[in-house]
């Protein structure tokens, strides 16, 4: 966290000067006031949203997969859709924290630790999906390789379990690098209380956190290193995503674009939801001088970046399926763009590569009303996306007798609905409990933070 | 209730937060109000030569560590530790786990092959380095968690939580002396100097984390966890619809009876004139002349068939006839004894012999045609005979 400003000069990242004092105040005003009428009003919607997918969920482990939708040959279809999208929409948190941190872009300091709490809440909401579409759920622990009385272990060979492997680890480590972030802040808010429950709780949270500059300094070494590593965790998690694909045989599936292109994806896809909540929250929240315009409009820079990836992947595919001269690979590119599900093939097209487009013109980039418009269908274009992957790619594949369509029942709509209300629902509650920028943070990128002089070191000599 | 409970909140809310100090000296504490400031300060108290002294920050700032003198941090080393030490761990894992302990053979791949396993080790590495790169940050180099110390509830650390910079040299630092130090940090321009002294609570050497309350509180806890967990686990995901592992189906078990059909017999049996597969009849039953004559053993003298007929005549035989056929069995008591396998009339029988009465029962010896297969017989009768040799073993059959 700490900054050398001489490379760069950027916009202040913090407009209208706060001072320290202020920035506390602003910070934790949500998390010591009482929720106002407009939190109220989204939590009830996202809890009713997250009581729908409940009842789905019943629904389903009381009867059984059957009450889905899936069929013979679409086996897989919403429950692995909402998987991968909720992955993917996982993957900006980590991305900024991580990958811009060590970049030095110091801009993500004002949006850094709500994407890492959409990312933990995101692979939550993921982690659903892949252990209710077993059928039965309650038998998920046989997953892991633990000893059991049938003396057998996991087969290590399967993509499917390193998808285990990689998603525990990418929540495990981003719980990790929120959890160390939370800590001096959860020490300020202590010494803010006067409540002493709140203070007994925010003690324990904050580990008994002092601010002593001995313990900084091993505190920034080691966030410089979870930093590092989860750069190349974040691009091997939807790297293996991908591989439960294409390490199959379905045409459609069996490409090797297919790791960057997932990441590429992910990153578009999590950037957009991220978009789309700040700026109700910057908001609601009165944070407009900590999340500014200039936040949006960098973020639009790098939607318009992935777009263009994404777009480049559609075309590479189809390129590779012609010049692979394999007939089931051409006509499963074909079919995907004329076939019966060309409608999911165009809203995918259109809202992930056409649309972002418009992110050229600096006047859609920092227009609030246009941004969110476009982000919004960045993320109902990356949910069809995978949509487009995992059902067009199977309803038609070597055998023309079994072909067949697939048709959503009300309860794979319940659970998608559910997904959502289960992520929002987390993250509200988040926003009324923990800062949703990084105090600590956010204060040594002020101007004036850091000192203008350098004294020669004295004692046993620093480190450089 | 829900009033007394509330009541007891507002109480306990109330008490007074500010815990009476004790007269001992912890430390001499000074603030600073720029960054500036507390980086000259840092490195004039470093470079007078003070040891237990320590900058306080509400955010880390820039080279002050540098300005303090702190060695290089020591967190790199343990991270690395804990990277190497998972990527071990996870390569050994699969190696053990895939081709030691229960290999399975997947698709005729190897059973352990570097390609496949990289992915996990990845993960495994990166899992590992992260747990120690975030204990030893935590624990190992700040010593937290250390909720109870002298410097909190202070009014320096509400200060340098949030807009200030302080700096403080503790009272066990071998040059403090109580009116230097304070005349040091009014010689740096401190703009507020105080001591601290020990809460009673750090002199007794008591964290709250051990008062009485708060470990049975702990033990409460993990005593209804512990029930919780036991009853879902085993009641509820065992037993209740639908995680029953389908024990309730609709469905007829063998030997019920069933209206469904005409015999009320809930089992079905093969269709008149035919064979199960694997079933075929014995033909020479109650034919022992035929069987001796006809009859010869199919299977070679070897070392696996033998242990198959050792294994197979310990299940079904040695309860009768012992184990080493002298007809002395576990069952002696509750059940006629049979004769010895080594008397003449057996010794003199044809394998075919053997294998009939297996096969047709004899006397009170029920027919073990249902329960051991066709070889399983004949290598039981291999078995006999190498029973009756050890029995009954020449000179010239010892080894040289």
């Amino acid at each position: 966290m700490s900054y050398d400003a001489t490379y760069t000069r950027e916009l202040p990242l913090v407009t209208s000067r706060a001072d320290f004092k202020e920035i506390d105040q602003v910070l934790a005003h949500p998390t010591e006031t009482k929720p106002t009428k407009g939190w109220w009003i989204a939590f009830g919607i996202s809890f009713t949203a997250l009581m729908i997918g409940a009842l789905a969920l019943t629904n389903t482990l009381y009867f059984g997969i059957g009450e889905w939708g899936n069929n013979q040959p679409v086996g897989w279809a919403f429950d692995i859709v909402n998987f991968v999208f909720w992955i993917g929409i996982g993957h900006a948190g980590t991305l900024i924290s991580a990958i811009l941190f060590l970049f030095r872009q110091r801009w993500r300091t004002g949006i850094a630790r709500f994407a890492e709490a959409m990312t933990i809440f995101a692979v939550m909401t993921a982690g659903i999906f892949p252990i209710i579409h077993t059928g039965r759920p309650w038998l998920a622990g046989y997953l892991l390789p633990l000893p059991n009385q049938n003396g057998v272990w996991v087969n290590f060979l399967s993509p499917l379990l390193w998808d285990v492997f990689a998603v525990s680890t990418y929540f495990t480590v981003s719980l990790l690098f929120w959890g160390i972030g939370l800590v001096p802040d959860f020490a300020v808010l202590r010494n803010r209380t006067t409540n002493k429950i709140k203070k007994t709780i925010y003690s324990v949270a904050s580990l008994g956190w002092t601010f002593s500059n001995r313990n900084w300094s091993n505190y920034e070494r080691a966030y410089l290193i979870l930093a590092g590593i989860s750069t190349p965790l974040v691009l091997s998690v939807h790297s293996i995503v991908s591989f439960d694909f294409a390490v199959s045989i379905i045409p459609g599936w069996h490409t090797t674009i297919f790791p960057p292109y997932f990441v590429a994806g992910a990153i578009f896809s999590g950037f957009g939801m991220v978009s789309t909540v700040l700026i109700i929250v910057r908001k609601v929240f009165d944070l407009e001088h900590i999340i500014t315009i200039n936040h949006l409009e960098k973020m639009n820079k790098i939607l318009l970046a992935t777009g263009m990836m994404v777009g480049y992947a559609y075309g590479m595919e189809f390129f590779i399926a012609w010049y692979s001269g394999n007939t089931f690979e051409q006509f499963a590119f074909i079919n995907r763009v004329f076939g019966p599900y060309a409608w999911a093939y165009w809203t995918m097209v259109s809202c992930n590569v056409f649309f972002p487009q418009l992110f050229w013109f600096k006047k859609v980039r920092t227009s609030i009303p246009i941004t969110m418009v476009l982000v919004i269908l960045v993320n109902v274009g990356m949910w069809f996306e995978r949509f487009v992957i995992v059902v067009t790619s199977l309803h038609r594949d070597f055998l023309p007798s079994s072909w067949a369509m697939y048709i959503p029942t009300i309860t794979d709509f319940g659970l998608l609905l559910g997904s959502f209300g289960f992520f929002f629902t987390f993250l509200l509650l988040f926003i009324k409990t923990m800062p949703l920028v990084s105090i600590a943070e956010i204060k040594a990128v002020v101007e004036g933070a850091q000192p203008s002089i350098h004294p020669e070191p004295h004692g046993e000599g620093g480190h450089k | 209730m829900i009033k007394k409970i509330v009541n007891f909140f507002r109480e306990y809310n109330s008490r007074n937060d500010e815990e009476r100090r004790t007269d001992r000296l912890y430390a001499v504490s000074a603030i600073f109000d720029t960054p500036n400031e507390i980086m000259a300060a840092a490195s004039e108290v470093s470079g007078r030569g003070y040891k237990k002294f320590d900058a306080y920050t509400p955010y880390p700032v820039h080279r002050l560590d540098q300005a303090m003198g702190i060695k290089y941090p020591l967190v790199g080393p343990i991270a690395f530790t804990g990277g190497i030490t998972g990527l071990f761990l996870a390569l050994l894992m699969m190696w053990w786990m895939g081709s030691k302990d229960y290999p399975n053979i997947i698709g005729g791949k190897p059973f352990f092959s570097l390609p496949p396993s990289i992915p996990i080790t990845f993960e495994g590495t990166i899992l590992l380095t992260g747990f120690a790169t975030v204990v030893g940050m935590l624990i190992l180099l700040n010593k937290l968690p250390k909720i109870n110390s002298p410097i909190s509830d202070t009014e320096f650390m509400k200060r340098v939580s949030s807009d200030k910079f302080g700096i403080v040299i503790a009272a066990d630092d071998r040059m403090f002396s109580e009116t230097q130090v304070t005349e040091l940090f009014r010689s740096l321009g401190a703009s507020r100097i105080e001591n601290i002294y020990y809460k009673p609570s750090n002199l007794t050497d008591k964290t709250p984390i051990f008062n009485r309350k708060f470990i049975m509180t702990l033990i409460g806890v993990a005593a209804i966890a512990a029930i919780v967990t036991y009853f879902t686990l085993n009641i509820v995901l065992y037993q209740v619809v639908p995680f029953d592992w389908m024990w309730k189906q609709a469905r007829i078990n063998a030997q019920s009876e069933s209206l469904f059909f005409a015999n009320k017999s809930g089992m079905r049996e093969p269709v008149a004139g035919t064979v199960a597969r694997g079933f075929m009849p014995y033909e020479y039953k109650g034919l022992p002349d035929s069987a001796v004559r006809l009859l010869a053993n199919p299977l070679p003298v070897s070392k696996n068939v033998i242990e198959k007929g050792q294994e197979k005549y310990n299940i079904y035989c040695s309860p009768c006839h012992g184990y080493f056929g002298d007809g002395d069995g576990r069952l002696n008591d509750q059940f006629p004894k049979p004769p010895s396998l080594h008397n003449s009339k057996v010794l003199n029988w044809k394998d075919g012999n053997i294998y009939h009465v297996i096969t047709n029962g004899q006397n009170v010896m029920p027919s073990y045609e249902g329960q051991i297969s066709r070889d399983d017989r004949w290598a039981i009768v291999h078995y006999v005979r190498v029973l009756q040799r050890a029995k009954n073993a020449k000179d010239q059959d010892l080894p040289k």
